[in-house]
């Protein structure tokens, strides 16, 4: 962990000066070969961290937590891709957790630029930036980055494993390597010779691989750039693909847990005789700021949970949403943590008489994850070891913390990673994994399932902060001239960089203002200000965290400052993106066609328009919403996207849809709220998303003109928030500037 | 005194507590893991079963109350021979995370055994309670009409 520290203090300064340092301290590191960590059985092989192979076929490995966004299909396709081998016959695994699984792609999340202005100096500094992530090992889902880190490297993987496959076959049969072909799952030789791959592997791996191979030209995909069918589909259709509650071990028992709901507080006194007395518990197990019950079933764990008396300490935070939010307001007149963006003049801006100012205020409340498989994991103690089962975004993470919380080496720990029922974010904590690692270790030799009821994992949740931000605008000649934005909230990064690292990095948090000072916007006085207000709410990463709320205000306010300066709302973001940033304006152009925008309206009927630029791709939305019987229904929504290299047109669309309905059932009704320091919310009758009945009909266009791959998990979370209050503006003809909508208006539910 | 309950096909002798609910007796003693825990409060649809063909969810059913034998995703088809809405699911790749989909599957192949044709508005009214955080619901409402159209011509 020390290494952690010092390594990251020298190089999350950001500064492109302590970047540079970073590269020069990391060159002979990141230069090292990784350690295969595969550790292959009889009649197995590996040529590199992710294939294996054997006499049945191939098994891939993906590395990254299938959460749903379905990386257990594009990952492994770019390796087949390029190895050459049947989809049919491939099979797919996790694997271990290890350094040569990190997320290059990640940390380039953390540079102050505007991702969509690529210069040479920009793609140099997100190069460098993936050599902290190598030398650490982060191996890391989140970020949208999985196939952008994946990309060249699994491709590379599958070319050099398959020409490593043909060295061995032209060294067993004697013929130039020039003579060789492949064809799924085999080497194809003169004279209709034949040979499997899985008869070459064992021989393959003693070949030191090429240095250099080149990769197929996407004409002639044969995978990419195709709806592959998901490798996961049919186990997660027949009910026996394993999540982390499913895992069953012999002789396993089932424990859950109460822990303080003033999030942060101890526990002062507790009485567990009801609980002891109750047939079928086992153990009741103190855990400082709470208790667990291990039982013979989850359901009697949890009712003797219940029957546990606690005296709770109080919150370590104001203690109800008003005075939180007042803490948030509050920071938005304190000094800046960053100006990430600062275009023109803003301060000595001269207005004219023609021109109009506008000014408004919003904010948006603190959000669950609420995935729909509660938190939970498995662990096995054995006095040196401990075995973890659990959906983890994290799993060397998981491994070093669960190993601190039961006095091992991190080498004694060893996380099994299964699919995951819902990730956005939560599962990239560890909290859930120690917990049951804790409790594992209470009972000694015996394998625990840890699982939280679905109130334990609402109301104890690393939140979506809160946030508020004050926008100021100046029209000209129908043009915005000038848009200044201030937000403030809590400080995922700092917070999360704290719990994963054990350190506060100083420096811009461009996390807190991302989906706000860099939007492709062509607006000459153009500046955007950070402020943070660290609060002892727990916050974390959340579906395009902080995207999500800068994305609201940003493209509210973009509505606003149209009708002020008496523009159409599409039209007038148009005008802006062109001068800015192509890709983007070609999102909106495509949703003005598939929605047959003209700007007009029947009665009854409301339409709003967003985009943001997220997570590397431009997405816009059009949401529209109609009166019915005094309730807004949401009817249809129309998104394009621009990820530049489509390379799972399904899987795409799949995510955009998803994202949208993610995001508009935030905006329509979520809230997480506090009262006497606890979260108010239980279970899904008071945080509710949108259902079959009420979610619109989606339409998705995926376009392919942008240079560079963007991510596809989160990017079209941003834009459909505000569309959503755009629309309901449109149709009801009042601005909402505070989320949840369902504060204002009354939805169909 | 151990409760005999029927799911797929196979009879059971349980010994818990008549109150314990159907999904944990489902999930933690038969091993039965398909059927999930969502919310234990009936508002999300994940533990939805089969007692004798209705839908309903296994997290409200006590032990003691179980009325009939009871399907579960596992006893509705396999991977080798899927239902004919587990091969529609399959065929619109309709599940993301997947948890909820178990769920999802049984309550729409309730709908279709009672309703061979479900219009828009059937679907709404037969899948509202079943919660996807992923969002997948515009896929569920194609692969319940796929599904609909295989199982008439199946006949």
């Amino acid at each position: 962990m020390a290494n952690w520290g010092k390594i990251t203090r020298r190089t999350l300064l950001i500064g492109s000066a302590a970047i540079a340092g970073g590269v020069a301290f990391g060159v002979w590191q990141y230069r090292r070969e990784l350690p295969n960590p595969l550790d292959p059985a009889e009649g197995q092989a590996t040529l590199n961290p992710w294939i294996l192979i054997d006499q049945q076929g191939v098994t891939l490995i993906a590395a990254r937590a299938e959460m749903g966004q379905g990386v257990y299909t594009t990952l492994p396709a770019l390796v087949a891709e390029e190895l050459d081998v049947a989809w049919d016959d491939v099979r797919v695994m996790h694997g271990p957790a290890a350094q040569a699984y990190y997320n290059g792609a990640l940390m380039s999340h953390g540079l102050p630029i505007n991702d969509y202005e690529r210069t040479g100096f920009h793609e140099t500094m997100i190069e460098a930036m993936t050599v902290l992530p190598k030398m650490i090992g982060l191996q890391v889902t989140g970020g949208s980055t999985s196939t952008i880190d994946a990309f060249e490297k699994l491709r590379m993987a599958g070319a050099t494993a398959r020409e490593t496959l043909k060295m061995a076959a032209a060294e067993r049969l004697n013929m130039p390597l020039g003579a060789l072909g492949t064809r799924d799952g085999r080497v194809i030789a003169p004279g209709g010779i034949e040979m499997t791959y899985g008869d070459l592997a064992a021989q393959a791996a003693q070949i030191d691989p090429p240095r250099r191979v080149a990769l197929k030209p996407p004409a002639d995909w044969r995978y990419l750039g195709r709806s592959m069918p998901r490798t996961d589909t049919i186990a997660k259709s027949t009910g026996t693909a394993e999540f982390g509650i499913d895992v069953r071990l012999p002789g396993m028992k089932f424990a859950s847990l109460r822990r303080n709901p003033r999030l942060g507080g101890g526990m002062r006194r507790y009485d567990d005789s009801a609980a002891r007395a109750m047939p079928g518990v086992e153990q009741v197990v103190d855990l400082g700021d709470g208790v667990a019950v291990v039982a013979s079933n989850t359901w009697l764990a949890m009712q003797a949970v219940d029957a546990i008396d606690i005296d709770w300490d109080d919150a370590p935070y104001p203690a109800t949403s008003d005075a939180l939010m007042g803490v948030i307001r509050a920071a938005l007149d304190a000094a800046p943590n960053s100006t990430l963006r600062d275009d023109g003049e803003i301060d000595a801006l001269e207005i004219a008489p023609e021109d109009r100012v506008i000014e408004a205020e919003y904010t948006v409340p603190w959000l669950a994850h609420a995935t729909m498989e509660p938190m939970n994991a498995t662990a096995l103690y054995t006095g040196d070891r401990l075995e973890i089962w659990a959906g983890s975004q994290a799993p060397g993470f998981a491994e070093q913390r669960a190993a601190e919380a039961t006095d091992l080496d991190a080498d004694q720990v060893t996380c099994h990673v299964t699919y995951l029922g819902g990730g956005f974010g939560r599962r990239g904590e560890t909290d859930f994994v120690v917990l049951a690692a804790r409790v594992a270790r209470a009972m000694e030799g015996t394998p625990v399932q840890l699982t939280w009821s679905r109130e334990e994992d609402m109301r104890h949740d690393f939140y979506r902060p809160a946030a508020a931000a004050r926008m100021r605008g100046v029209l000209r000649g129908g043009f915005a001239s000038a848009l200044e934005g201030r937000v403030a909230a809590p400080s995922v990064t700092r917070q999360s960089l704290q719990r994963m690292a054990g350190i506060s990095p100083g420096g811009p948090d461009k996390g807190h203002v991302e989906g706000m000072f860099n939007q492709p916007y062509a607006i000459p006085n153009y500046r955007v200000t950070g402020h943070l207000a660290d609060l002892d709410v727990p916050v974390g990463f959340w579906r395009a965290v902080g995207n999500s709320f800068n994305g609201f205000f940003m493209e509210s306010f973009m509505d606003e400052m149209a009708l002020a300066a008496r523009r159409d709302p599409l039209a007038f973001r148009l005008d802006l993106a062109r001068r800015e940033h192509a890709p983007s304006a070609g999102v909106l152009e495509a949703v003005a066609e598939m929605s047959g925008w003209t700007g007009q309206t029947p009665d009854g009927v409301g339409r709003g328009v967003a985009m943001t630029y997220s997570f590397h791709t431009a997405v816009a939305v059009v949401v529209e919403v109609s009166d019915r019987d005094g309730a807004v229904a949401i009817d249809r929504a129309w998104m394009a996207c621009d990820v530049g290299t489509a390379l799972d047109p399904g899987i795409i669309e799949a995510q955009m849809s998803g994202g949208l309905i993610w995001g508009l059932s935030a905006a329509a009704m979520q809230e997480i709220s506090f009262a006497g320091g606890e979260v108010e919310q239980w279970n899904f009758p008071d945080f509710d998303a949108l259902r079959l009945h009420n979610s619109p009909e989606v339409e998705v266009r995926i376009l392919e003109t942008q240079h560079h791959l963007g991510g596809v998990g989160e990017p079209s979370v941003p834009p459909s928030m505000p569309a959503l209050a755009n629309a309901v503006y449109d149709l009801t003809g009042e601005r909402i500037r505070d989320l949840p909508l369902s504060r204002r208006v009354r939805f169909v539910l | 005194m151990p409760t005999t309950l029927t799911v797929n096909g196979t009879q059971h002798s349980v010994d818990l507590p008549d109150d314990v609910p159907l999904l944990w007796v489902l999930r933690d003693e038969l091993g039965l893991t398909g059927t999930k825990y969502g919310c234990g409060v009936s508002s999300c649809g994940s533990c939805t079963v089969q007692i004798e063909g209705e839908a309903v969810r296994s997290c409200q059913i006590a032990l003691a109350d179980v009325w009939g034998p009871v399907t579960t995703i596992e006893g509705l088809g396999t991977p080798a021979a899927m239902h004919a809405v587990q091969a529609a699911w399959v065929a619109h790749d309709v599940a993301q995370c997947g948890y909820c989909q178990s769920g999802q599957i049984m309550q729409a192949a309730a709908l279709l055994a009672e309703n061979p044709a479900p219009s828009d508005d059937d679907i709404d009214a037969a899948m509202w309670g079943n919660l996807c955080r992923c969002g997948t619901y515009p896929r569920i409402r194609a692969a319940i009409h796929t599904a609909a159209d295989a199982l008439r011509r199946e006949g």
